[in-house]
Formats: structure tokens, sequence, C-alpha cells
């Protein structure tokens, strides 16, 4: 009852079916092919994390090396508390590395940029489940007018 | 295939006391007949009257709400599922427009049930749908699409598929309905010589009253939600009851008038 | 008296609401909860040629010209801002998240919804339905079983060549004729669209609608009034119906998965 040419044609379209779903998940979406278990984790404190948000990119230098995977607000310091989701492949940050939270143009998206730190014989490196102490807060446009214009005035 | 045909004349279909309705509209009130085996029992009446909703009705595709219809003893509408498509193995219907599946050529058609149900091989298959479609005259067919084919050569062709199984039963809903003198001719050959071949119990159901009296062994004639007569056809032509004659001979006016009821004409054209 | 004929109109309306999904669900229970046989995979193969193949053409050149319309409309706001690097995310992102799953399911419903419910509605005019039934094969599960299968597999399929061409089409007026860097085009649009979130959820939505645009398409064929003006009558059905259906799920879904 099914003759060769509506055979092929359905397996043509299956396969551009596939084709399409590959394109979207590779070219478009950028999915990584990873081992599992290859990342780890960090933590960091913040005063104020501004528009910062899950998914959020860490970089260095413009270099994509992790995900903002959760952000919490601390019970007890009641400051937000960012969890990260660091590639394994870059491990080598020392403990001495700083965050800061920046804006990618004036008024694009927020990212963490991640400025590493010195190395010394003592400094170890960040392992999985460590914490970031030395952060920068978000800059908020409505604060640092406040302050201009705070100080503006003094003059 | 039922060898107890001869030594017990329990006819293969009894329909007791039926009643049937569509919404507020009855169709069928009280209507009891019996289907005799290996004979041609015609059922005859007005367009519109219900016929084929009583094919249905036998064949359970319709429940009735009240009576029963019995197939070979069982009661069609009390089955379940399963019983009734082992029963319906055992009938066929040939419908009005042939029901041909557009789909498929005319070979794979009349071989659509033995493919479903037989569980023969496709050789085996190949030659009974040959004999099948040699029957109706339409071998040189096979690979033909139904649409292709004129309507009586559809009708033709279903009738090969109905019989395709080997049925016990085959009811044929206006076999004859808008058909030239020709495909009639051959239809009612066909009809008349199958039934007598395969030992087939027919049930056709007609309004064509030459036709049907020519090849029917019992007829039953409806009218009004009822049997209004019944008999052998050479019965009924002698029967002086006004509306059979009416009908059987086509007048126009009659105990069925010809005047749809309405308001007194003269009241109503002059006010 | 005038105001309880409207409160029977009411209930009368409600009644047959109720029962028409009542009998649809039906429908589908008795032709889908079936152990699935190997004589049936050739009439599924079958139906997705007419139901996915068939559709192929138009999904393609719709979706082209969409993200073409997309890209140049895009570019011309985004320019305004100065940020028409943005185009590639704004493409992918309406195409993946809204317009690829609801126009894909539109254009179904016109062309393999309409031709589903036209040929099941001759079927059972012409009494080929009833047929089956009496040649003791179940039409739920011969006819309409295959048919709502092909569609449920081939519309996500669809969605997803639609989406991709539209992406490319996007591409091609943004890149090739507004000159926006290759480079930062991909780039900035991978670096917003996410796996789970956007395609993940292009997937969900055009499953959802090819098991509603199918079912209604399937229904309104099957409960047709068999004569010409019945079909007709159904056909439109299927359209309006399944369009109104998919747009409103759009917004119920869009909701639960952009919503928060």
């Amino acid at each position: 009852m099914l003759t060769r040419k509506i055979e092929v044609l359905v397996g043509l379209f299956i396969l551009s079916g596939l084709a399409a779903f590959l394109v979207l998940v590779f070219n478009v979406a950028n999915v990584e092919v990873k081992a599992n278990g290859s990342n780890y984790t960090l933590y960091a404190k913040f005063s104020n994390i501004g528009g910062l948000k899950v998914r959020s990119p860490v970089k260095v230098g413009g270099v994509v090396v992790g995900r903002v995977s959760e952000i919490n607000l601390d019970p007890t310091e009641l400051v937000p508390v960012v969890k990260l989701s660091m590639d394994k492949r870059f491990n080598q940050f020392p403990e001495t590395s700083s965050l800061s939270i920046l804006t990618s143009g004036l008024l694009g998206e927020q990212f963490l940029g991640l400025t590493p730190g010195f190395i010394d014989d003592d400094i170890a490196m960040l392992v999985d489940g460590d914490r970031i102490d030395d952060t920068h807060s978000a800059l908020v446009l409505e604060e640092l007018i406040g302050q201009f214009l705070y100080s503006a005035s003094k003059d | 295939m039922d060898h107890q045909v001869l030594a017990e004349p329990k006819p293969l279909v009894e329909i007791h006391n039926l009643g049937f309705s569509r919404g507020e509209h009855v169709i069928f009130d009280d209507i009891s007949l019996s289907i005799p085996r290996g004979k041609v029992t015609a059922i005859m009446g007005p367009s519109g009257i219900g016929k084929t909703t009583l094919l249905k009705l036998m064949g359970g595709q319709l429940t009735p709400d009240i009576g029963h219809v019995l197939f070979d003893g069982v009661d069609v509408h009390k089955c379940r599922r399963e019983e009734l498509f082992t029963l319906r193995k055992r009938m066929s219907m040939l419908f009005q427009s042939g029901a041909l599946f557009t789909d498929m050529n005319v070979f794979d058609n009349v071989a659509f049930a033995l493919r479903e149900h037989s569980g023969l091989p496709e050789e085996i298959i190949k030659r009974i749908v040959l004999m099948k479609l040699e029957a109706v005259g339409l071998r040189g067919t096979a690979n033909m699409m139904p649409n292709e084919l004129s309507g009586g050569m559809q009708r033709r062709a279903a009738l090969a598929r109905a019989i395709a199984l080997e049925p016990e039963m085959v009811m044929y809903d206006e076999p004859f309905a808008g058909q030239d003198p020709i495909s009639m001719g051959v239809l009612v050959k066909l009809i008349r010589e199958l039934s007598a071949a395969l030992q087939l119990t027919s049930v056709v159901i007609s309004h064509d009253v030459q036709e049907v009296l020519s090849i029917a062994d019992y007829v039953y004639v409806m009218a009004d939600k009822r049997v209004i007569a019944q008999g052998t056809p050479a019965e009924l032509k002698a029967s002086d009851m006004a509306q059979l004659k009416q009908f059987i001979g086509g007048e126009p006016d009659g105990p069925v008038p010809f005047h749809f009821p309405a308001e007194d004409y003269q009241k109503e054209l002059i006010g | 008296m005038n105001l309880l004929d409207r409160v029977a109109n009411l209930g009368r309306a409600a009644i047959e609401l109720v029962t028409g999904f009542g009998s649809a669900g039906l429908m589908l229970w008795g032709a889908i909860a079936r152990k699935p046989r190997a004589k049936g995979f050739p009439l599924f193969v079958k139906q997705l040629y007419v139901v996915g193949v068939q559709s192929m053409v138009l999904i393609f050149v719709s979706g082209l010209f969409i993200g073409m319309v997309l890209a140049l409309q895009g570019y011309n706001i985004l320019v305004g801002f100065g940020t028409e690097e943005s185009l590639g995310p704004m493409v992918a992102l309406s195409l993946l998240r809204e317009l690829g799953p609801v126009v894909t399911a539109l254009l179904f419903a016109g062309r393999a919804g309409s031709a589903l419910t036209a040929e099941i509605g001759l079927m059972k005019s012409t009494e080929q339905l009833s047929s089956l039934e009496m040649m003791a094969i179940d039409p739920l599960r011969q006819i309409i079983a295959p048919r709502f299968w092909a569609g449920v597999v081939s519309l996500p399929l669809l969605a997803l060549i639609f989406t991709a061409v539209g992406i490319y089409g996007g591409h091609i007026v943004g890149v090739e004729w507004k000159g926006i860097d290759s480079g930062s085009f991909w780039s900035i649009l991978q670096a917003s669209v996410e796996w789970r979130q956007d395609i993940v959820n292009c997937l969900i939505k055009s499953l959802v609608f090819a098991v509603v645009v199918t079912w209604i398409a399937l229904y309104r064929g099957y409960q047709v009034i068999p004569n010409p003006e019945g079909i007709s009558k159904a056909t439109t059905q299927t359209v309006v119906q399944s369009s109104l259906a998919v747009l409103a799920l759009d917004f119920l879904l869009t909701a639960l998965m952009f919503g928060r």
C-alpha cells in the first residue's frame, strides 16, 4: 500500500525535522556537550546584586567561565547570596580573586566579572563549595546620581 | 456453512416489536419481521421511511429504544463489542453509495477485509480477490481507483467486497437506486445468482418495485412507521389493499396524498 | 417567560458543550488507548506523508518569509537605539518562544487540519466509516488513530523546521542585506538563547498544539453531518476552533512558562 516515494519523502521529512532540532540546539542555543559533573560550585555574597539574574554569565576578561545558578538571601545577614556554577575547564582561580557586578554597555544586561587575584605559595586555588569574599556590588544609577549631587552641593 | 438450515427452518434474523426514534421523531413503531435463511427477503417502502436505519439496527450500528434483533438466536444489541464484531464477520452490507475506500484501488478494496480478518497468505488472498472480481465481471478493473469506475461498476465492486469473506447474510441498501436499466439488470442478475450460488441469505431494501418483486422470495412493505403488508410477490400483486396498490402501481394520488397537508387552498389564495 | 427561555438556552448550550467534550474525549480514548499493532504502522507512515510532508513546503516558505520580515522590522526599530546587534536574539527568541509554535500550528490547522476534517467527513458521508464498522473493523483504530499520531509527530517537527528556517531568514536580512557582523549576530544570539527555557518550551508548546489541532480536526470530521453542507461547515469549524484554541492555550502556556 505504501509506495517507495512516500517512504522516502517521510524519511526525508523526519530527517529534516531532526536536522532543524540539531541546528536549534547546537547552533542557536549553543549547548555544549559535556561530561556529567563538569561544573563546580562557588558562592559569593553581595550587598546589592542590582539586575543580576539566574543564568547571568560569569566572565573573565570577556570569556564566559560560568553562570549564576541560584540567587538567595542569607537568612541571618540579610544580604544576597549568589551560587555560581563554574566550568571545570577553568579551575585555576586563586582564593584572592574578586567578583564584581558589571553592566554590558550603558543599558545592557548585568553579568559577573571575575578578576583573578595574585598567586602566592600560601594561596590555594578555589575549589568546589568555596566562597569568594572580595565582592563589589552593582552600581545603582540612582545612588551614583545621589552621590554626585551630594558632593556637588558641598562645593 | 450451517448444516441445520434444512433440518430446522429457524429464521436467521428475527426482529421483535422494534421501536426506534431520533429525538422527538418516531421512525419505527413496533415492527416485527423475520428473515428466513437462504432466501431473498425484500423490504420495500417509500423513500424517507427509514429503511436504511432498519439495516443499521440489524447490523448493530444503531441501538433500538425497545425490542430485540436476534441474529441466529443472539441478541445483537446485548453483545459486547467483540461479540458484535464476531457477528459482523458473518454478515455484510452493500451500501447505497458503494462506500468503496477512495484511497485504495479496487483490488485492495476487495482484499481489505480478507487481509484484516482471514490471516491468509497474500498469494491466496490474491486468488480469492480475483475470483470475487470475476464473479461480478470486474477482474479487469483490479488496478483502477474507485473514482475511475461508473456508479454501477462501483456498486458491483462493492458487492465483490461484501462477499469476500463469504458471509451468511448480505444486506443490500437500495442497490438499484439511480442506476441505468443495463446496470440495474446486471445487479438484479448478480444478486439473484450470487444468493443462489453461495447459499446467501439476502435482505434487499428498495423502492424499485418491479426489480424487487422479480428477485424476492418474500416481501415486507413498510409505511407510516410499521409493516403494512407482507407476503410473496404474487400475494402482494393480488392484494387489493389500497395503500399497497398505490405503491406497487406507482399512482400519484391515493392513501398517500399528492398534497402535503396544508390549509384550505381557496381560503389561502383569496384570504 | 422570556427570561426563562434564555436561562434554558444557556443551560442547553452548556450541556451541549460538556457533551461535546465528553464525546470528543471518548473518540480519542477509543482511538489511542489500544495496543499498537504491526498492521497500523504503514497507515501511520502514510498519514505522516499526507499530514507532514505535504505541509512542508508551506511551512518552509512561511518560515523563511516570517524570519525575514521579523528581521527587517526589528532592524528598523533596533537601529534607532543603536543596538542593531541585538537583532539575532530578537529574531531567534520571538521565533522560538512564540511565532514558531503558534504560526506553525495556525498554518497546520489551515493546511492539514481542514484536510483531515474534509477527508473524514467525506468518508463518513460516503458511508466508508459505516462500511468499516460492518466489516468488523473499528474505524477509530483504522482511520482516526493513525491520523492522530501522524499529526502529533508532524507538528513539532514542522515547528522546528519553521523556527530554524526563520532564524536563517533573519540572518539573510540582518547579515547579508543590512550588514550586521555575522560573528556578533550569532554570538549574541547564542548567548541569549537557552536550551531549557527556549527550545524545550518551544517543543512543549508545539506538542500541545499538535494534540489540540489534530484532535479538533478529527472530531469535527467524525461528527460531521453527512452532506456537502455539513462537510464545508465542519471544515470551517476546524480552522476557527483550532486557531482559537491554539491562541488561548498559547497565552496559558506562556503565562506558565515565562510568567514568573
